[in-house]
């Protein structure tokens, strides 16, 4: 039997756009007039989907739109989407900090809400002093954080600095501290935006690990909304979807991811031109196009697929020795693959006003994540052009049966697959 | 299969109830933490410390004696430092409260746009750690009073009026933390009103007898305006009850209606701030 914790039934949230001045004034007083007549609000009726691309003709959007959904206890969600489809809204609604337009929230038990991590840490009190605040801020009573502190303070790793004002911690050092809070509420319900997203990588797998604990075994159900797909795809059964402010979506992780990756984010033709770039020799040498293609037929990428890039550039004048080039860097800019056509062709003579295309096969041999791509171009006589993030790919790791860390890879950037031998002698 | 057994509901509409006092009480721990912060680190990295707390009602009450008993001439019942000093601290901590509450949503909205907890802690800190300076300055006042009645040897006869005391910091309180809330609560979405509160304040003071006794406007066109002020009670009522019956008005009649305004004023306040908190966040 399935026991539903968190239960949303239509709820939608409308936002105003714009400012605010005497033009909302008048609003509020047509708004407060129909009221009174008994009627009701004339701006519920009016407001557009969600689309920040496109400039709307109303004043008024809605972030989300009639969202229904239930969520059983021990469940892990992931929640996923473009940027403005709605997802910080939907975790503001969920965690409080604001109210639906329309619709209601239920739920069973103590929630937290962690929309950033180290809410109201003073610089001026000591590690030790905001531990407390931060801690009754987010619910806990002080007895509470009285039993936990040693932990707490162990869990970040800060113990030398704990009376020192947190104004002198390193940033670092500080967000541990925050977020060694956080890890230690006991609540039923955890509410969680891309908060994981900091700290060095062995505090974040410790982060990572904690989370999973909280899942699994002490049965807290947990809410995650990040652009880290494989971090979703780590710590999450369940995923739901959300594209303009509607949910698309709700299911199992792997259907959700997929969806999302379909539904445009990994763009397979991009119009480079639209791209800001460096470019010293702009006036007359531009990369126009990229087209990107999964040659293991997958509609998703996946760790060690092979894809192919296909760039198309043009120029005004005739270059002689031209050399087209790509990167991939993750998401902390760290570049980690640098090719160039040279490999291939030493120069690339280019006539004056043609297109040319040019097609690059890779297989990436890189751990899951999210990766941009950067192009580039140079002749003999310098850079003729650099763009960076030109496209996001997110590589994500194949399901095995076998989810036991310790047999497979989990560390390092590199995936590899090398040949072993059992010699038994 | 329906369960009703929530044990939270989140809506578009607020529901003022009892559950929301509750939660406050819940959420206690968090009020004692905040006022630890505001006193904690409102003089850190001062090498003089919590002196501070004494150096500015000083330095206030000096300046008034300057301008206000030496320079124009205002008389008071009693020596001007008990009777300044005593005006002081009981205006300072109701404009304080009210300076603090009015502008609770706007300071804090960035804390408030990321973690829930009731809104209505912050407001009471305020009300609780100013209380704290309250005693401070007003035990500055006890301390010259003792000097004026055993070395001096001044004719104050503290009366029985003292046990009001309680009711009189609780009208401060409850004025400051209703008004605040009022204001704090109009000012998320228009700002205007900060711009009159700030001034609106100062303007008060003049409207309340801080710097001159209420005798001195007595049967004139202004006293009826200065009456209806709730804070006129609470000052000479100060008077009356440290220093002695004949130092101010005392009157029965004008401790209940300013206990009524206060009521009110908080009834208005916990309504308007409570309708306010849930989407604050979208307008301010």
């Amino acid at each position: 039997m399935s026991d539903t914790i968190i239960k949303v039934e239509n709820v939608s949230k409308q936002y105003r756009l714009g400012e605010i001045g005497t033009g909302s004034l008048s609003h509020d007083l047509n708004r407060w007039w129909s009221r009174l007549r008994g009627k009701e609000d004339p701006y519920l009726k009016i407001g557009e989907t969600n689309d920040r691309t496109q400039k709307g003709s109303s004043d008024y959007v809605w972030a989300l739109r009639d969202i229904n959904f239930e969520i059983n206890r021990g469940e892990v969600w992931g929640v996923i989407g473009k940027n403005g489809a709605g997802k910080s809204t939907l975790l503001k609604l969920l965690s409080k900090v604001t109210s639906p337009t329309i619709g209601e929230i239920k739920y069973k038990g103590k929630m937290a809400s962690l929309l950033e991590v180290g809410t109201g840490f003073h610089g001026e009190l000591t590690g030790r002093e905001n531990v407390y605040l931060n801690g009754a801020i987010l619910g806990m009573k002080k007895k509470e954080i009285s039993s936990k502190i040693d932990e707490i303070i162990d869990f970040a790793g800060v113990e030398k600095y704990i009376d020192t004002p947190v104004k002198r911690y390193s940033s670092g050092m500080y967000v541990r501290l925050a977020f060694a809070v956080a890890a230690h509420l006991d609540t039923d319900i955890l509410i969680l935006d891309e908060v994981l997203a900091v700290g060095d990588a062995s505090f974040q797998r410790k982060c990572l690990g904690k989370m999973n604990d909280a899942a699994s075994n002490q049965g807290k159900t947990v809410l995650f909304v990040s652009h880290n797909l494989s971090q979703v795809q780590g710590l999450c059964k369940k995923g739901m979807l959300l594209e303009n402010g509607h949910l698309t979506f709700a299911g199992d992780i792997s259907t959700a991811i997929s969806k999302y990756t379909l539904s445009g984010n990994t763009n397979n033709l991009v119009n480079v031109s639209a791209i800001p770039r460096v470019g010293p020799r702009a006036d007359y040498f531009q990369i126009t196009k990229l087209q990107l293609r999964n040659l293991n037929n997958n509609e998703e990428y996946f760790e060690v697929d092979t894809i192919e890039l296909t760039i198309t550039f043009e120029s005004k004048r005739q270059i002689e020795d031209c050399v087209i080039a790509f990167s991939i860097s993750d998401s902390l800019g760290n570049i980690l693959i640098d090719c160039r056509s040279t490999e291939n062709y030493p120069k690339i003579e280019v006539l004056p006003n043609k297109q040319y295309t040019i097609r690059c096969e890779l297989p990436l041999p890189i751990k899951s994540g999210s990766y941009q791509i950067n192009l580039g171009a140079a002749s003999f006589y310098g850079i003729l052009e650099y763009v960076p993030s030109v496209t996001n790919i997110e590589l994500l790791s194949k399901d095995t049966e076998d989810n036991n860390a310790l047999y497979k890879p989990s560390v390092g950037m590199t995936i590899m697959h090398p040949k072993w031998q059992l010699i038994n002698n | 299969m329906q369960q009703d057994n929530w044990s939270n509901v989140i809506k578009s509409k607020s529901t003022f109830s009892l559950s929301s006092i509750k939660e406050v009480w819940h959420y206690r721990d968090l009020l004692w933490m905040f006022v630890k912060r505001d006193i904690v680190t409102n003089y850190k990295q001062t090498v003089l410390g919590p002196l501070w707390f004494f150096i500015q009602p000083i330095l206030t009450m000096l300046m008034y004696v300057v301008i206000f008993n030496r320079v124009a001439n205002i008389q008071t019942p009693v020596s001007p430092v008990l009777f300044y000093l005593s005006g002081i601290a009981a205006w300072n901590y109701f404009s304080e409260c009210l300076n603090k509450t009015s502008s609770t949503f706007k300071d804090n909205a960035y804390i408030f746009g990321k973690v829930y907890f009731p809104r209505l802690i912050l407001p009471l800190s305020i009300i609780v750690s100013n209380l704290l300076k309250f005693a401070i300055q007003f035990s500055l006042f006890i301390v010259a009073l003792a000097y004026f009645v055993f070395i001096e040897k001044a004719p104050l006869q503290p009366s029985i009026y003292i046990l009001l005391v309680p009711v009189l910091i609780f009208i401060m309180a409850g004025l400051g933390l209703g008004l605040g809330m009022i204001i704090t609560s109009l000012t998320t979405k228009y700002r205007d009103l900060t711009f009159l509160v700030q001034f609106g304040v100062q303007l008060l003071m003049y409207a309340t007898p801080v710097i001159y006794p209420l005798s001195k406007v007595s049967g004139s066109r202004l006293e009826p305006f200065i009456l209806a002020n709730p804070m006129t009670t609470v000052m000479e009522t100060f008077r009356v009850a440290f220093l002695g019956v004949d130092k101010g008005v005392f009157n029965w009649m004008h401790i209940l209606y300013s206990i009524l305004i206060t009521l009110l004023l908080l009834l208005v306040g916990f309504y308007i701030f409570n309708k306010t908190e849930k989407t604050f966040t979208d307008t301010v």
